[in-house]
C-alpha cells in the first residue's frame, strides 16, 4: 500500500525526450498553486512576488539574448530573418508579461524549440530531397561557373617567375614585374606588359617604383586585394597568349584558361579542344558526348530522388530485403526487450525480495553505456577468432557471430536485447508498482492462479500505461543505427547488389550508406527521399498502433 | 479502489490533451510553414548582399580550420605572420572526422575559413564541389619532395601546400628474425620459422576491418604484382576512365589472396582487427607488422626491438605503398584570399613552419630541408624512403566508388568465399558501373 501511494502521483516513468519539466522550469510567472482560488491570500502574493523577479530576470536575460542577435542579424542585413526573429521576441515578451493566458507560458518554450529544431530541420530534409543537393552539385550555378573559371586558370608551362610590386596612378592599379633576368614591366587589366628601363630596385634587385606612381606596402595591398587580384595582365597584344596575375602581392605567373566562359551563351569552350560545354539540365556543363565539367551545382529534381529509390536496380533489389528486416528487427527488438524487462520486473517486484536494490543496479546497467561503446564492445567480444565468446566460452570454437548473415542478425538481436531490456524492466517496474494491490488480492480470493491473475488482470492494466511507450520504442528500433552501424556495419555483405548493403542493414544506416559516400560521393537528395520514405513508413505503424492503443484504453476504463 | 477513479480520470485527461495537442501541433505547422518559408527564402540573398561587409571586416583576420593536435604547431608561424603584416591567424579547433564535410557545406554559404589543414585524398571532393583554389607555388615547389606535390596536384594544377608524408612500412621485431628479407615468400618463410621455434604465434600480422577489410595495407602487395586502381592521364594524374584494377594482374593477387587467407596459408587473417594486430605484435608474438608511423610510439613505449624493413614484394615489381600527403587547402570563396596565399606561399612553405609541424605530429616533412633534418632520426628516415617509392593515394573522386567494392572483395575472398577470378571481375565491373553513375 504504502508503495502505491509513492508512484500514484508520478506520471508513467520517463521516457526519452522532452518531459513536462524543461517547459515549467523555464516558464516564469506564478505557479499553479498560487493562481487557485481557494489559497489563502498572504502565500499566493509571496509567490507572485517570487514569480515577478523570476520573471522579470528569465525574461531581461532572454530579451538581452534577442537583442544581440537581433543586432547582429541587423548588422549582417538579414532581413528576413531579423523580421521572423523580432516576431518571436514580441511573442514571447507578450505570452508572458500579460495576465491569464497561462497554457501558453508553459507551451511557448517548448513550441519554439519542437519548432526551431524538429520542424524546420524536417521541411529543410523535405526541401532537400527534391533537389540533387550532394558532391558535385554543392551550390548556386553562379558558384560553379567562378569555381570552373578559378580552377582553368592554368600556368603557361615553362612560363618565368616573376616578382611583382602593386603601385597606384590615380585610381587605378598597377603590377610591376621583375622577371628572373632582372627586367622590369608594368601593365594592368587592358593595359599590356611594357617595360620600364627606369624602375628603382630593392637591394635583392626586384623592381619596386617607377616616377609617376606610387607604391602600395602590404597593408593598402590587402586593403585593396579584391581590386589586385582582378588584375589580369596581357603579356602581349594577343590575349590568346596568357595574362600575368598575382595571388600574394610580390611574385606573379604567366596563365593560360584551360576553358573560357561566354556569359551570353552560357557555354564553356576548351581552348584546347574546341569542345563545347552547355548547361545539361542536371545541374552541370556537358559537351556532346556527355562528358561533363567537374563542378556542378544544386537544381530542383522535382520526383527523381523517389523514382530512384524504387527503380534504381541496385537499390530495389535489396531494398525490399533491408525493409522486411526492419520490420522484423524493431518488432522482435520491441517483443524480446519486453519479454525480458517484463519478466524480470515481476520477478523483483517480490516483496520478500532480498538485495533488490542492488538487482536492480545491476539490471539498469547496460542502460547507461552509451550504445555505439557497447555496439564496438560487443564486436570485439563476438570476433569469430579472438572474441571473448569463442574463445572462452565455446573453448575456441570459430563461429562466425557477425559474418554469417543469420547468425548475424541473430546477434544484433540478441545484443540489442542486452541493451534495450533495462528501459522496459524500469518501466514495467514503475507500472507494476502503481497496480493497486487489491486487485491481485481480490482475484485471488477468487480462487486465480498467479498466471491467471498476470493474464486477465495485470498485463492488461499494465499495457494501458505501457502500449504507448512500446509504440515509440517501435520507433526507435526501427531507426536504431548505433547497434547495427557499431556492431556489424550491415554485413555481411549481400552478393546481388553493388551497393555496399548487406544483411543486418537496415533502412536508417543504408540510407546513411547512400548519404556519406559509398558510390561516387554524398548525395543527400537521395538519402533525404529516403529518409522521407522512412518516415512516412514508422508515422503510418505508429498512427494505427495508437489507435489499437486507444481501443484499449477503452476496455479498461 | 483508489485505482479505478484515477484511471478513468487519466483517459479523461489523456484525451483531452491529445485534443489539445492536435491544435497545437496544426498551429505549429502552420507557424512553421511562414516562419521556415520567410526563413529560406531570406537567408540565401542575405548572405550575398552580406559579402562586401565579411570583406572589409575580414581583411585584418584569416581563419584556419586545424584539429586539436596540429593546432598548436602552428602557434609560432602564425605569431610570426602576425608580427610582419598586422594580421591575425585564428585557428579554429575542429574535429577532425567531420571537418572535410563541413568545410564543403560551409565554403559556399560564405561562413567557412579562408583556409583549412587535411590529407590530399580530399582535394578530388574539394574540387568537385568547388571549394578549393589552385595555388601556384612557382619556384618553391622545388624544394618539396616530388611524391608530395604530384599528390597535390590535381587536373594539372597544384592545390594545396604539403607539410607532411605518410605511408606504410614493415616492422620486424628484431629479438625474434634479425636478418630484413626482401619477398614475401622469405618474410613468411621467417615468419613460419619463428612459429615452428616457439618464438612468435603468428608469422606475419596485418589488421584487417571485419566490415570493410584492408585495401590500403595490402596495396604494396598488389602493387608488386604489377596490379593498379587507375591508369594515368597525359598530366600524370589518375585517370577514372582507366580502370586498371580488373586486368590479369589483379586476378592473380586475387587468387594470392584466397592463397594467403584463412582457406590457405593464415598469413593474412579476416579475424585479426588493426587493434588485435597491434596488441599481438606489441605482445611480442609476431615477428612482422605491416603498419604506419601511427603506431611507432607504442611499439617504441613497449620496449621492443624493431627495425623498419622495405615492404615485401610479392610479384616481380616493387611494392609501390600508397602515400598520404597532409596539407593546407585555401577556400575557393575567401574574402581574405591575397593575405591567405600570402601566408601559405611564404610562410608555411617555411623550413620553421615544417619543422614546427613535424615536431608535433612525428611524420616525415613534405620540405626536403625539413626531411633532412627529421630523418636524424631512423624511423623517419626508414619511413621515407620508402615513402619515396610510393604513388599518392588517388585523389579524384571516382576512388570513392572503389573503396568499398574494393575492400568487401578482398575480405571475402581472404576468408575463402567465391571463386577468385569471378569475385574480383565482378568487383571491376561493379565499380565500373558506379564511375559510370
Amino acid at each position: 500500500m504504502p508503495k502505491t501511494d509513492l508512484f500514484q502521483d508520478a506520471p508513467p516513468p520517463p521516457s526519452s525526450g522532452a518531459g513536462p519539466t524543461p517547459g515549467a522550469a523555464t516558464s516564469p510567472g506564478g505557479t499553479t498553486s498560487g493562481r487557485r482560488p481557494g489559497a489563502p491570500h498572504r502565500s499566493s502574493r509571496q509567490d507572485s512576488v517570487k514569480g515577478t523577479v523570476a520573471k522579470i530576470v528569465l525574461l531581461g536575460l532572454v530579451d538581452a539574448l534577442a537583442v544581440y542577435v537581433l543586432m547582429m542579424l541587423f548588422l549582417s542585413q538579414s532581413w528576413g530573418a531579423l523580421a521572423v526573429s523580432s516576431a518571436v521576441v514580441l511573442a514571447i515578451n507578450w505570452i508572458y508579461l500579460r495576465k491569464g493566458g497561462l497554457p501558453a507560458k508553459y507551451l511557448a518554450p517548448g513550441v519554439l524549440f519542437l519548432l526551431v529544431f524538429q520542424v524546420f530541420v524536417v521541411l529543410f530534409s523535405g526541401y532537400i530531397a527534391f533537389t540533387n543537393y550532394g558532391d558535385g552539385h554543392n551550390s548556386t550555378k553562379d558558384d560553379a561557373i567562378s569555381a570552373i573559371q578559378l580552377t582553368a586558370q592554368k600556368r603557361v608551362p615553362d612560363s618565368p617567375a616573376y616578382k611583382a610590386a602593386v603601385l597606384t596612378k590615380g585610381n587605378d592599379f598597377y603590377l610591376l614585374f621583375t622577371d628572373p633576368d632582372g627586367k622590369a614591366s608594368i601593365g594592368s587589366t587592358g593595359a599590356p606588359l611594357k617595360e620600364v628601363p627606369d624602375a628603382g630596385t630593392d637591394s635583392t634587385g626586384k623592381a619596386n617604383s617607377v616616377d609617376g606612381y606610387r607604391t602600395l606596402n602590404f597593408q593598402e595591398i590587402v586593403a585593396n586585394q579584391q581590386s589586385i587580384l582582378a588584375i589580369t595582365v596581357p603579356v602581349s597584344d594577343d590575349p590568346a597568349d596568357g595574362t600575368l596575375r598575382t595571388a600574394d602581392g610580390s611574385s606573379a605567373y604567366e596563365f593560360k584558361p584551360a576553358l573560357t566562359y561566354d556569359a551570353a551563351a552560357d557555354t564553356f569552350t576548351n581552348t584546347d579542344t574546341g569542345a563545347v560545354y552547355r548547361d545539361n539540365g542536371k545541374g552541370a556543363f556537358a559537351d556532346g558526348n556527355g562528358q561533363t565539367l567537374t563542378t556542378g551545382w544544386k537544381i530542383d529534381v522535382g520526383m527523381d530522388n523517389f523514382a530512384r529509390a524504387f527503380t534504381d536496380p541496385s537499390l530495389r533489389g535489396p531494398l525490399l530485403g533491408v525493409i522486411l528486416w526492419t520490420f522484423t528487427f524493431a518488432v522482435a527488438s520491441v517483443a524480446l526487450t519486453f519479454a525480458l524487462g517484463l519478466f524480470l520486473a515481476i520477478t523483483f517486484n517480490r516483496e520478500d525480495l532480498r538485495g533488490k536494490k542492488v538487482y536492480r543496479i545491476l539490471m539498469i546497467l547496460p542502460y547507461a553505456f552509451p550504445a555505439f561503446l557497447s555496439g564496438l564492445v560487443w564486436s570485439g567480444i563476438l570476433n569469430p577468432q579472438f572474441g571473448w565468446l569463442n574463445q572462452t566460452l565455446l573453448g575456441g570454437a570459430t563461429i562466425g557471430w557477425l559474418t554469417d548473415p543469420v547468425l548475424a542478425k541473430i546477434s544484433v538481436l540478441v545484443v540489442n536485447l542486452w541493451l534495450g531490456f533495462p528501459y522496459m524492466f524500469l518501466v514495467c517496474t514503475g507500472a507494476l508498482q502503481s497496480l493497486p494491490t487489491e486487485l491481485d488480492e481480490a482475484a485471488r480470493m477468487d480462487g486465480a492462479g498467479p498466471w491467471r491473475v498476470f493474464r486477465s488482470i495485470k498485463l492488461p492494466l499494465l499495457l494501458v500505461s505501457i502500449a504507448p511507450l512500446l509504440i515509440s520504442s517501435f520507433a526507435f528500433n526501427f531507426n536504431n543505427f548505433n547497434v547495427i552501424f557499431m556492431l556489424t556495419g550491415g554485413g555481411p555483405r549481400f552478393a546481388d547488389t553493388d551497393r555496399d548493403i548487406g544483411a543486418t542493414d537496415i533502412l536508417i544506416t543504408l540510407v546513411y550508406k547512400v548519404a556519406f559516400g559509398q558510390g561516387t560521393g554524398r548525395d543527400y537528395g537521395l538519402a533525404s527521399a529516403l529518409a522521407i520514405i522512412i518516415f512516412i513508413i514508422v508515422a503510418t505503424v505508429s498512427a494505427i498502433s495508437f489507435k489499437q492503443t486507444k481501443a484499449l484504453e477503452d476496455v479498461n476504463s | 479502489m483508489k485505482g479505478t477513479p484515477m484511471k478513468v480520470q487519466n483517459t479523461l485527461t489523456s484525451g483531452t490533451s491529445r485534443r489539445v495537442f492536435t491544435a497545437g501541433a496544426l498551429s505549429v505547422v502552420a507557424a512553421l510553414a511562414l516562419s521556415a518559408c520567410g526563413g529560406a527564402s531570406a537567408t540565401a540573398p542575405a548572405t550575398a548582399t552580406a559579402k562586401p561587409d565579411l570583406k572589409s571586416a575580414g581583411a585584418g583576420t584569416i581563419t584556419m580550420w586545424v584539429d586539436a593536435e596540429r593546432s598548436p604547431a602552428l602557434k609560432d608561424i602564425t605569431a610570426k605572420f602576425q608580427a610582419d603584416t598586422g594580421i591575425e591567424v585564428k585557428l579554429v579547433v575542429k574535429d577532425f572526422a567531420a571537418v572535410r564535410d563541413d568545410f564543403i557545406t560551409q565554403v559556399p554559404t560564405g561562413k567557412g575559413p579562408d583556409l583549412i589543414v587535411g590529407p590530399h585524398d580530399w582535394v578530388g571532393k574539394f574540387v568537385q564541389n568547388g571549394v578549393i583554389a589552385p595555388i601556384e607555388l612557382g619556384d618553391k615547389s622545388s624544394a618539396f619532395q616530388d611524391s608530395s606535390i604530384k599528390a597535390m596536384t590535381f587536373n594539372g594544377s597544384v592545390y594545396g601546400v604539403p607539410y607532411a608524408i605518410e605511408n606504410i612500412a614493415l616492422l620486424r621485431n628484431t629479438d625474434i628474425v634479425a636478418e630484413s628479407a626482401a619477398t614475401l615468400d622469405e618474410v613468411v618463410a621467417n615468419g613460419k620459422k619463428a612459429v615452428a621455434d616457439g618464438k612468435a604465434k603468428f608469422p606475419f600480422l596485418v589488421g584487417m576491418d571485419p566490415k570493410q577489410g584492408d585495401p590500403y595495407h595490402l596495396y604494396p602487395l598488389q602493387a608488386s604484382m604489377g596490379s593498379q586502381v587507375f591508369g594515368q592521364a597525359a598530366d600524370g594524374g589518375y585517370d577514372p576512365k582507366q580502370l586498371l584494377i580488373g586486368d590479369a594482374a589483379g586476378v592473380e593477387f586475387a587468387k594470392k589472396l584466397v592463397a594467403w587467407g584463412d582457406a590457405g596459408e593464415k598469413i593474412i587473417n579476416s579475424n585479426i582487427t588493426g587493434d588485435i594486430a597491434k596488441e599481438k605484435f606489441l605482445a611480442g608474438e609476431s615477428p612482422y607488422f605491416l603498419t604506419g608511423p601511427w603506431n611507432v610510439p607504442d611499439v617504441q613505449k613497449k620496449g621492443i626491438k624493431f627495425a623498419v624493413d622495405a615492404l615485401p614484394t610479392a610479384g616481380d615489381k616493387p611494392a609501390q605503398p600508397f602515400i598520404g600527403v597532409n596539407g593546407f587547402f585555401i577556400s575557393a570563396k575567401s574574402a581574405n584570399a591575397l593575405a591567405t596565399n600570402e601566408f601559405v606561399t611564404n610562410y608555411l612553405t617555411s623550413e620553421a613552419a615544417q619543422d614546427s609541424m613535424y615536431k608535433a605530429g612525428g611524420r616525415p616533412p613534405a620540405l626536403k630541408a625539413s626531411f633532412d633534418k627529421a630523418a636524424s632520426d631512423p624511423v623517419v628516415e626508414a619511413f621515407g624512403k620508402i615513402g619515396a617509392t610510393g604513388v599518392p593515394m588517388p585523389a579524384i573522386p571516382e576512388m570513392s566508388a572503389v573503396w568499398a567494392d574494393w575492400g568487401a572483395t578482398e575480405l571475402a575472398l581472404i576468408k575463402g568465399q567465391g571463386d577468385p577470378a569471378a569475385e574480383w571481375a565482378k568487383m571491376a565491373a561493379s565499380i565500373k558501373a558506379k564511375i559510370a553513375g
